[in-house]
């Protein structure tokens, strides 16, 4: 009699602990439309090295992780109300975001370069951009650099997503598009790319860029850089880097 | 709440508004202009004339007007042959663009709200005017079309408020009206509920104008108001 009370209260116990494991899911969010970086293809998966360090980095950490897209200007606020636990969509650092959100260590550093049609004689010198018309995508450091540095000189066109930036370069509406340099590179090397090139040094160079998390989940942020520290040692990371560019971004 | 970043943040945002009133007001005239000549082909007994305009607005209010502005703005820049005519220029600015199509799109709804209330003019006033021998013209010039806008305008005043919650849209063509700077503002500050709420007793306070405007409107021309 006793038994048959206690059996169906042990279920119970473990029923529920197993419900704890199982609820130990995150869910990643990125942005979908930055190739390589995170992108989704024709049929409506997402990929790129964003997503596979992100899923990478789940397998170390074994857990379940779920990717959701969100609009990048969107996307701290939606961490922040809990749409999901991480971002993993090649943001960078910045003392500005570290207001809003906390950064584990940086997975890549990016650089920050123009590019521009080949015929044209462009130049990222300051005195160089007064009067062009230069465009970056929204809530990106690019952006907020043309804001800052040439927002008073030049006409500065933000778009919502890096491609409709490069449509209207390739349009002729834009002398110049700022952007991270691997985005870049990989437009550069598309079919639509093909007329234009890098222009100059990068602006800046040490946008280190790195998952963001709620501010008050420091055990997850603590669990993301042993993950990340983990594959960098056992040459997963390596693999990710090598699958997209040929050389290192770390 | 951080009432701060908006008191900083407000003379961008009525810069942005400014823009917002600026789209709304020339596109619901320019949309209005060119609701005319559409309503009335399209009230028109012969079929070859009514099939221009019932395609044109069924096209119009059949896709989004996203997907129209996209058009326009990147759609028709990637032909070399437009970007080497004579309307380049035009299309080139994202402004212009925005402005076509909201009063392209705009007209078709307008044109709809036309052809209904020039369909709802009581029959026997017609006949009256053609039994005081007015022609068919006349008739239109001088009772129909009259009598059809004082009818329109409520429902016309309504699509002019459709349209200035439709041109938050031109924000994702680069332009900076209310939305766009709303959005841009964020960016940086991530502030979201701050600015949008701004933005939103902004987007409030210029429909509450636009809503006066027509009430006199609606007055004058005799239209009785509740």
């Amino acid at each position: 009699m006793r038994l048959t009370k206690i059996l169906p209260a042990l279920a119970l116990a473990l029923g529920l602990a197993s419900g704890a494991s199982a609820a130990d899911k995150l869910k990643i969010g990125t942005e979908g439309a930055y190739p390589p970086f995170n992108m989704i293809d024709e049929k409506g998966k997402v990929g790129g090295f964003d997503v596979d360090i992100a899923m990478a980095l789940c397998a170390e950490m074994k857990v379940t992780c779920d990717i959701v897209t969100q609009d990048w200007d969107g996307i701290i606020p939606a961490l922040v109300q809990k749409k999901f636990d991480a971002i993993v969509a090649s943001m960078s650092i910045t003392d500005e975001r570290k207001k809003a959100v906390a950064f584990t260590d940086h997975y890549y550093t990016n650089k920050l370069q123009f590019i521009a049609p080949k015929a044209s004689s462009f130049s990222p010198a300051l005195d160089a951009l007064k009067g062009k018309v230069l465009g970056a995508q929204r809530a990106t450091i690019s952006g907020t650099w043309l804001e800052d540095k040439v927002g008073k000189t030049a006409t500065v066109k933000l778009y919502d997503t890096q491609e409709n930036a490069y449509l209207d370069l390739a349009a002729g509406r834009l002398d110049g598009v700022l952007g991270d340099k691997f985005v870049n590179y990989e437009w550069l090397k598309s079919d639509a790319g093909k007329a234009f090139e890098f222009k100059g040094e990068p602006v800046f160079d040490d946008d280190k860029i790195g998952i963001a998390v709620r501010k008050k989940d420091d055990k997850l942020r603590q669990r993301l850089n042993d993950a990340l520290a983990a594959i960098r040692a056992n040459g997963t990371y390596e693999k990710i880097n090598a699958k997209y560019f040929p050389f290192s971004i770390y | 709440m951080n009432f701060e970043v908006i008191v900083e943040n407000l003379p961008k945002l009525l810069d942005g508004a400014l823009l917002t009133v600026e789209l709304v007001v020339f596109s619901s005239l320019a949309g209005l202009a060119l609701a005319f000549p559409l309503a009335l082909a399209r009230c028109s007994p012969r079929p070859w004339l009514r099939a221009g305009p019932w395609a044109y607005i069924f096209f119009f209010r059949g896709t989004p007007l996203l997907v129209q502005l996209f058009l326009v703005y990147y759609g028709l820049s990637q032909f070399e042959a437009v970007r080497a005519s004579i309307f380049w220029p035009i299309l080139r600015d994202a402004w212009w663009c925005a402005l076509i199509t909201m009063a392209l799109h705009t007209a078709a709804y307008i044109a709809e709200i036309l052809r209904g209330a020039i369909q709802a003019v009581p029959r026997g006033e017609i006949e009256a005017a053609h039994s005081l021998g007015m022609g068919v013209w006349q008739a239109q010039r001088r009772i129909v079309l009259p009598r059809a806008v004082r009818i329109a305008l409520p429902a016309y005043s309504n699509e002019v408020i459709l349209m200035l919650k439709g041109s938050a849209l031109a924000s994702t063509i680069t332009l900076l009206e209310l939305t766009g700077t709303a959005r841009t503002v964020i960016a940086r500050t991530y502030m979201p509920i701050e600015i949008f709420l701004a933005a939103g007793v902004l987007y409030l306070l210029i429909s509450f104008a636009l809503v006066q405007v027509f009430r006199l409107l609606e007055r004058r021309l005799g239209t009785y108001a509740c």
